[in-house]
């Protein structure tokens, strides 16, 4: 199943995709079976993998400091990948690798082929734009994985269109201006952003950046066809804190009950 | 090279692979830059206050006491540490202050490692009433205490990145963070020739006014073009500048020189950074490394992307030297000539203390001064205790 026919069906059914992000290496790779399975186990529609990078420009003080601890522990794309292949048989649900665009340069040209091999459908690059993709976007076709555009609301309509339409798997809606990372307040009008969103695209909208309470979630659910959530997660892994991701999740179950 | 100069490529590396948040704002900033930087109005205000406010031209000293000292070629300091603010940095942050003013801009915001383009760019905020963010390494903010005073002493806030090893690298991403959230009425005053286009094309054009200088200075006094021009490399805005009207001129050497602990160009590959491509001081896994200069400006792990074309096809050479060599630069030109340069300046000092003596008595080189070193006399007082 692609990432994008995978959140289809979960809205298909009738519910929101949630989609949590996590920072491979956090804790060190050897515990990244169990959290993916647990996650898994809990219903979640697909996984965000952090690779850490020494560089993350895009990501907020929360994601940075786990990528830091992640580096520590020695870990890269390269052994990431090689770690989520070793259990690849075990896991049914997509993964999606957010990594910045050095690291992927670095690994070579098998990337996409290893990254498929190893469960990964699709893969987001915060720091390549849309115009660039073409570095790695044919390899990526080839071994089908999608290339996951990250789309700012605040961009101007004609740009929002032209990235909604070169997306692939589903659309990141960027809900925030900025980083990630956990925000109080955002901006107003979101109905009429994620309206023209759903215009431009068949593809599924997922809302990201800055959502960090079951309100949130059901906020931004209520909107898009799921949402991502970073930072949260991410600190509730770190401080083994199941029960925060388990209310998370169970926030956008609730969305699907009609 | 102009067509593709305009592009923000030289050759493979340069562009601009930002964010789409990001790049919408360096659309507008291309625009403007190219529309402005050959308009009469806009350089004659900015001649203006390079003559009346930075002090410009800046000499070009025959050291003729180093000369003698190192016997072989002549040997020529481009003055920038003269300039107003005590460094090259001023001639940049004028010319991007003017196009901010142009652009409407209401607050600026910059990076800065040692403090010198903190220093420059808060001072023409103060000057042109701008509201002023400094983003600088927390580690650096310790190493150059004094220019973080200065700094708010000329009405700049200073934010101490606690990121990473708090150093260029951290201030800059912070910077670039401010500038996504802010752009509507924030412009981001990028003190080296780094980063996605069109700051690298912008840096040089403004930078350019020290080899533009220099050349006609050199032809006065010498009848012929130098022999060779040298300059430190952090980033290469004081490079470039110092480079860029040479390069068409083939038969003039131009050597930049990089500290052994932070060697982009000598020891890195070609790697994406910072949204643009250049040579990049990376681990096997494209992860950029720590840099360990004791120049504070120079300690990034990339470079400008015209550094890196320059590199690639050899029409400029990289050499690196180690920090014992600098700080006996740095007291060699203080008791030779009375000239206390920059840390970073030593390292260009230094190694023309090595090329000097291989070259004959009707050579002449041109090594350029970008910054003065007061900044640094506290760090060097601790470290030859």
């Amino acid at each position: 199943m692609t990432l994008q026919q995978a959140i289809e069906k979960v809205n298909a059914d009738g519910g929101k995709a949630f989609v949590p992000y996590i920072m491979a290496g956090d804790g060190g790779l050897e515990t990244l079976r169990d959290t993916v399975l647990r996650l898994q186990t809990l219903g979640v529609s697909a996984i965000e993998v952090g690779i850490p990078f020494t560089d993350p420009v895009a990501d907020g003080p929360t994601i940075e400091l786990a990528g830091e601890r992640a580096l520590q522990n020695g870990t890269n794309l390269r052994n990431v990948i090689a770690t989520l292949q070793s259990f690849a048989d075990e896991v049914t649900i997509p993964l999606v690798a957010m990594t910045y665009l050095n690291p992927v340069l670095a690994y070579g040209p098998n990337f996409a082929k290893d990254a498929y091999a190893a469960g990964i459908r699709g893969v987001i690059v915060p720091d390549m734009p849309y115009e660039e993709r073409g570095i790695i976007h044919s390899d990526l076709q080839a071994a089908g994985v999608a290339l996951v555009q990250l789309i700012s609301l605040t961009s101007p309509a004609e740009r929002i269109a032209k990235l909604a339409a070169g997306s692939e798997g589903f659309i990141y809606a960027v809900t925030v201006n900025g980083i990630t990372g956990a925000r109080a307040d955002f901006a107003d009008h979101l109905d009429a952003h994620f309206a023209k969103l759903k215009e431009a695209s068949s593809l599924p909208v997922l809302a990201g950046f800055g959502i960090s309470t079951p309100e949130q979630v059901q906020r931004f659910g209520g909107y898009s066809d799921g949402v991502i959530v970073g930072s949260k997660i991410v600190d509730s892994i770190a401080n083994n804190d199941w029960g925060t991701i388990e209310e998370l999740i169970q926030a956008s179950k609730q969305l699907g009950v009609k | 090279m102009e067509a593709t100069e305009k592009r923000g490529f030289f050759g493979e590396f340069g562009g601009s692979q930002v964010p789409a948040d990001l790049q919408k704002v360096l659309d507008i900033l291309e625009e403007q830059f190219y529309h402005f930087k050959d308009d009469e109005e806009f350089n004659k205000e900015l001649n203006y206050y390079f003559t009346e406010y930075v002090g410009r031209k800046s000499p070009l000293y025959f050291a003729e006491n180093l000369t003698a000292k190192c016997g072989g070629a002549k040997i020529y300091l481009k003055r920038e540490d003269l300039n107003h603010t005590g460094s090259h940095k001023i001639n940049n942050v004028l010319g991007q202050i003017l196009l901010a003013k142009r652009m409407g801009a209401k607050r600026v915001i910059a990076e800065t490692g040692a403090g010198q383009h903190g220093v420059a760019t808060a001072t023409v905020c103060a000057m042109f009433g701008m509201d002023c963010t400094i983003y600088m390494g927390a580690e650096d903010t310790k190493r150059q205490a004094l220019n973080v005073f200065r700094m708010e002493l000329l009405g700049a806030k200073v934010v101490a990145v606690e990121k990473g090893q708090g150093r260029l690298k951290e201030a800059v991403d912070e910077a670039f963070a401010d500038l996504v959230e802010n752009y509507d009425h924030t412009f981001y005053l990028l003190g080296s020739a780094v980063g996605p286009h069109p700051f690298p094309s912008m840096v040089k054009h403004f930078q350019a006014v020290i080899s533009k200088e220099s050349k006609e200075q050199h032809l006065a006094k010498e009848g012929k073009l130098p022999t060779a021009v040298i300059a430190c490399v952090g980033g290469g805005s004081n490079a470039i500048g110092s480079f860029a009207d040479y390069i068409e001129d083939k038969e003039v050497r131009l050597i930049g020189v990089e500290p052994d602990k932070a060697a982009s160009i000598t020891e890195g590959r070609p790697g994406d950074l910072h949204g643009f491509r250049c040579i990049v001081l990376q681990d096997e896994e494209g992860n950029p490394l720590p840099t360990y200069s004791i120049a504070a400006g120079l300690d990034y792990p990339g470079v400008g992307p015209e550094h890196s074309y320059l590199h690639t096809i050899g029409r400029a050479e990289y050499v690196t030297v180690s920090n014992e060599e600098v700080l006996e630069a740095f007291q060699t030109l203080s008791k030779v000539e009375g000239i206390i340069p920059a840390l970073e300046s030593s390292h260009a000092v230094a190694h023309a203390l090595r090329l000097a003596p291989t070259l004959s008595t009707d050579d002449s080189i041109i090594v350029n001064i970008s910054g003065r070193g007061d900044k640094d006399v506290e760090q060097v007082f601790n470290m030859l205790k």
